[in-house]
């Protein structure tokens, strides 16, 4: 069985801070780490090879160049191969485009039975990058997976719901999803990381794929950034002073006074 | 995909689940009704579904001019493959200008599939929509870097602009039981071979809570509670106030409580009348999802902790004994105002 694990570098989106005079990101010094629902997906991909005879498991990035350190993290924690999509074409570009560069170098990387994403990545939030994949590859898609069971070719998952779950079975081909709720990923072990930087993480462009030019990047996304801002603050409320008695007393007055309660 | 001026209508995607319309549809439809007044369009609602006509009249109640239905013993359950061609299928033929979702487990599903299959773009997870008054298009602005950062995204030349609305975030459309509307049956070309996922069975949590989203009293609690225990006065205070317990990142990353329960950037976006945030300290992903509550009252022991920020009371002091006050006070108030 072939898997492939779709994975993002992104920003520790809980260290990011806000520049005060600039309003804007201060992205500097903030470090970079596997998105965590990927971080997920590598590891039921890592779960079934550890079950099934003849699992080999590829993780693919599209990204910076240095988004390589990634990708020898997911090698050290168990992946056979890893592989790097990063050229100034695929840059800017939305989840339309995205969804394009990464199915044309599935395509190009082989057949997969089972393609792992994570939901979504913290840095953008979307959700969406992972159906459109599946959408151009022609394969159906469970989004929001939290518990899988693999019985031949047949694949049945538990898909989270807001208030519950449903179950599904599919068969392979299928793109799935992976949202925390699915396992605790593994970390890295010594032999892993001693390994992993002995392997060769090839490096694909655009000139490396099967692809339309005028489908990827920046100038083929359909949606565009109009602008971007930092939310505005609200303005201050009012701290509640004296002993506890006083402060919760002085609580009650205020909101039956404004008729909250 | 043609010329975008042959692109006309607001779309609402109403999404349906066991016969019982999502409540996020009316939220769309309240935002629908303005986006189609300022681009001068009809408000239209596109169901899914096996022996839904009945939920017509509740969309044209609640401002559909148009309901569209694709019915078939097919689309009885939710799947991608098929609710997806029903819809792409239809906005090929029917090209409407503007498409909503809700951003529910099942709209983030299917909105990114039909994007693609349509060949336009997607906006996932707004919070705010408006009409830029002079193009007529659609300005779609949502939180990104976990809520630090704001930003508006277009859809300049491809239609139709598609947009995933946050649940809990816009205003719900008046009801109104004399509105009319038309009811359009979409013809479908929808095979079981088209299908190829089988849903076997649907799971309810068994929990007796009110939902977050519908909650007027919302008592969260974050890693300032110390431990799992924490939760238990949170319980009672939202017992006494019949609201529910909501819980911060934080806390339900250390697996202190369920992440049903989670409240922020990557939880559930509220607005109760009151919001108690008890040790949370207010990360901006938490406050992304809590900052419209129309009261936030602050528990902290931290007097620098960024939720005072936001907070229209605050209290500074230990939980244990703030939480406790507020249970035995509540009571006090409410046995007062049965007597009164």
């Amino acid at each position: 069985m072939n898997i492939l694990v779709c994975a993002k570098q992104v920003p520790n989106t809980n260290e990011v801070k806000i520049d005060p005079v600039k309003g804007t990101l201060i992205r500097d010094g903030v470090e970079s780490i596997l998105n965590p629902d990927d971080a997920n997906a590598l590891e039921a991909a890592l779960k079934i090879k550890d079950s099934f005879e003849n699992v080999t498991v590829t993780v693919l990035s599209m990204g910076p160049p240095q988004a390589d350190v990634m990708l020898r993290e997911c090698l050290a924690m168990g992946a056979d191969e890893a592989i790097l999509l990063s050229d100034r074409a695929f840059g800017g570009a939305d989840t339309w485009a995205t969804s394009n560069t990464i199915s044309a170098a599935i395509k190009h990387a082989g057949n997969f039975d089972i393609i792992f994403a994570g939901r979504q990545a913290i840095d953008g939030d979307t959700a969406q990058v992972g159906p459109q994949i599946a959408e151009k590859l022609g394969i159906p898609q469970v989004t929001y997976v939290e518990h899988i069971e693999i019985d031949g070719d047949v694949i049945t998952v538990h898909r989270q719901l807001e208030n519950g779950y449903e179950e599904i079975e599919v068969k392979t081909p299928v793109l799935l999803t992976a949202v925390k709720e699915l396992n605790s990923p593994r970390y890295m072990n010594v032999k892993g990381i001693y390994d992993a930087y002995s392997k060769t993480v090839p490096v694909w462009g655009v000139e490396d794929l099967p692809i339309d030019r005028e489908t990827i990047g920046l100038k083929a996304s359909p949606t565009k950034v109009f602008r971007s801002f930092t939310p505005d603050p609200k303005g201050k409320g009012m701290m509640l002073e004296g002993t506890l008695k006083e402060k919760v007393g002085a609580l009650m007055d205020n909101l039956k006074l404004k008729h909250i309660i | 995909m043609g010329n975008i001026n042959d692109y006309k209508d607001v779309w609402v995607y109403a999404e349906q689940r066991q016969g019982i319309i999502t409540s996020v549809v009316f939220e769309l439809l309240g935002e629908g009704r303005k986006i189609a007044n300022e681009t001068n369009s009809k408000l239209c609602a596109f169901l899914i579904g096996d022996h839904v006509d009945s939920l017509a009249k509740e969309l044209i109640e609640n401002g559909a001019q148009k309901v569209y239905i694709a019915q078939s013993p097919l689309l009885e359950k939710y799947t991608t493959d098929g609710y997806t061609k029903a819809l792409a299928d239809a906005i090929n033929q029917y090209k409407p200008e503007i498409v909503l979702y809700g951003a529910t487990h099942i709209g983030r599903d299917l909105a990114p599939r039909v994007a693609a299959r349509v060949n336009t773009g997607l906006t996932a997870d707004c919070t705010k929509l408006e009409i830029d008054p002079e193009e007529k298009k659609l300005m779609q602005t949502r939180p990104a870097f976990g809520g630090n950062l704001m930003a508006t995204i277009i859809c300049p030349n491809h239609r139709p602009q598609m947009s995933t609305v946050r649940p809990g975030v816009m205003d719900k459309a008046v009801r109104n039981p004399d509105n009319q509307g038309e009811i359009i049956k979409v013809a479908l070309q929808l095979d079981a071979s088209d299908i190829k996922t089988t849903v076997t069975k649907i799971v309810k949590h068994k929990k007796a809570m009110v939902s977050l989203t519908d909650a007027e009293y919302i008592i969260s609690g974050g890693k300032g509670l110390g431990s799992p225990d924490g939760f238990k006065m949170l319980h009672e205070l939202a017992d006494v106030l019949d609201g529910t317990v909501g819980a911060s990142r934080a806390a339900v990353d250390a697996g202190w409580i369920d992440h049903m329960n989670q409240v922020g950037q990557t939880g559930t976006t509220v607005k109760p009348k009151i919001y108690f945030a008890c040790g949370i300290s207010g990360a901006i992903q938490h406050l992304a999802g809590m900052s419209e509550s129309d009261i936030i009252i602050a528990i902290n022991k931290n007097p620098m902790a960024p939720i005072f920020e936001v907070a229209d009371y605050g209290i500074v002091g230990d939980l244990n004994e703030v939480v406790p006050m507020l249970i035995e006070t509540f009571k006090e108030y409410k046995a007062e105002k049965a007597l009164a």
